[in-house]
């Protein structure tokens, strides 16, 4: 099982993706989908140099999802006022730094897609000697605030999801 | 066009609604993107426009294919996906850019120490 | 006023605002100071090119639109990733 299937949401979400991309329920494309989905990520394994992310706790992700659904529009809304109505001198445009906890590469990717995709906050690097976030907010009143939301809001969840409770993550990967 | 004679009015309301509120999302974001000073700045613009301006085009384009086929047309959500996926990559590559180029320019411009270096 | 009517009407506000989002990254593309704006000018143009094809497929009721704003997506991750990978480095493959 764990041979043949690596990482059964993948090939799950294979399988989905081309039955979308058909628009067909016929058994033929099913038959086609699942051969996608254990094939493709058979030959692509060795490019992964991390192995499969494994997901402790899908409900915190749906949670963790739906909270920065609800914070995108809500920063959209916010930075369109700021294009709408403010000057483009009084925006107060600063880098900030973060210092992260999480060290698993899966938790670390979703984290920048989340913060990348919140309009208003862009994703720089990790500062390799710290370990910390370098990131770009677009109007920042308040530094503390921002270092706490993305350590609260997103960071624990985000290390509940990854690692586990009181687990860490290199064990198990395959 | 007889699928279009036949759309009910609450799908045609909602389905506008979605296009304008789109349509109006999709110029703001650009419009910072025309309309900020700095590049920093810029940068934020377009994501208003990929996220909610995308989101709410592909919604109305969505339920208006599964109203008028009769049938559950979501194939819409392949193209969401992987704008979710994607747009994060390309922002987070593009402003790497632009601050390494910053960095490499006052590096050459006086050979001290920038006021952007992390 | 029958709801194919509002639609349209719709339809075509939305195409116009799409169509001046393009003007404005086309000018921004134009008059960019750095290479870095002109790359997000025409990332930008590529996500707008792709709502401009997702909408004309709604106008015309046609799904073969699909395809091609998937594409159009495609193309458009790939080449901006080249480009902004250029402008880090100077090179695109290292």
């Amino acid at each position: 099982m764990r041979r043949w299937l690596p990482s059964p949401l993948l090939s799950a979400s294979l399988l989905v993706m081309w039955l979308l991309l058909n628009q067909s329920m016929a058994p033929g494309h099913w038959l086609l989908g699942a051969v996608l989905g254990i094939v493709a990520p058979l030959l692509a394994r060795p490019l992964q140099p991390h192995g499969h992310a494994r997901i402790h706790r899908p409900l915190a992700l749906f949670r963790l999802l739906w909270f920065s659904a609800i914070e995108i529009v809500r920063s959209c809304f916010n930075v369109s006022q700021i294009i709408l109505l403010r000057r483009s001198a009084d925006v107060n445009s600063q880098f900030i730094r973060v210092p992260l906890d999480l060290r698993s590469p899966h938790g670390l990717a979703l984290l920048s897609c989340l913060i990348n995709s919140t309009p208003g906050t862009v994703w720089v690097e990790i500062i390799p000697d710290s370990h910390e976030l370098l990131l770009h907010v677009f109007d920042l009143h308040d530094e503390a605030w921002w270092v706490d939301t993305i350590k609260t809001r997103y960071e624990q969840p985000i290390i509940e999801v990854f690692e586990g409770p009181g687990t860490d993550a290199t064990g198990e990967r395959t | 066009m007889s699928a279009l004679e036949s759309l009910p009015w609450w799908a045609a309301i909602v389905t506008a609604f979605l296009l304008v509120l789109g349509g109006l999302i999709t110029v703001l974001g650009t419009l910072g993107l025309a309309r900020l000073q700095s590049f920093y700045q810029r940068i934020h613009g377009p994501a208003i426009t990929i996220t909610l301006g995308a989101g709410c085009i592909l919604l109305a384009s969505m339920l208006y294919f599964t109203v008028t086929q009769a049938r559950l047309v979501i194939h819409e959500l392949l193209i969401s996906v992987f704008v979710l996926m994607t747009a994060p990559v390309v922002a987070m590559l593009i402003m790497r850019a632009g601050v390494y180029r910053d960095m490499r320019a006052s590096r050459d411009e006086h050979d001290g120490d920038d006021v952007n270096s992390p | 006023m029958t709801p194919a009517m509002l639609l349209s009407a719709a339809v075509f506000f939305a195409l116009a605002c799409v169509v001046l989002a393009m003007l404005l990254c086309t000018l921004r593309l134009m008059i960019g100071p750095a290479a870095q704006d002109r790359v997000l000018a025409l990332d930008t143009l590529w996500m707008c090119v792709m709502l401009l094809a997702l909408l004309l497929g709604i106008r015309h009721g046609s799904q073969i639109y699909f395809e091609a704003a998937l594409i159009i997506a495609l193309l458009g991750f790939v080449s901006t990733i080249a480009l902004a990978k250029f402008l880090m480095r100077g090179e695109v493959i290292e």
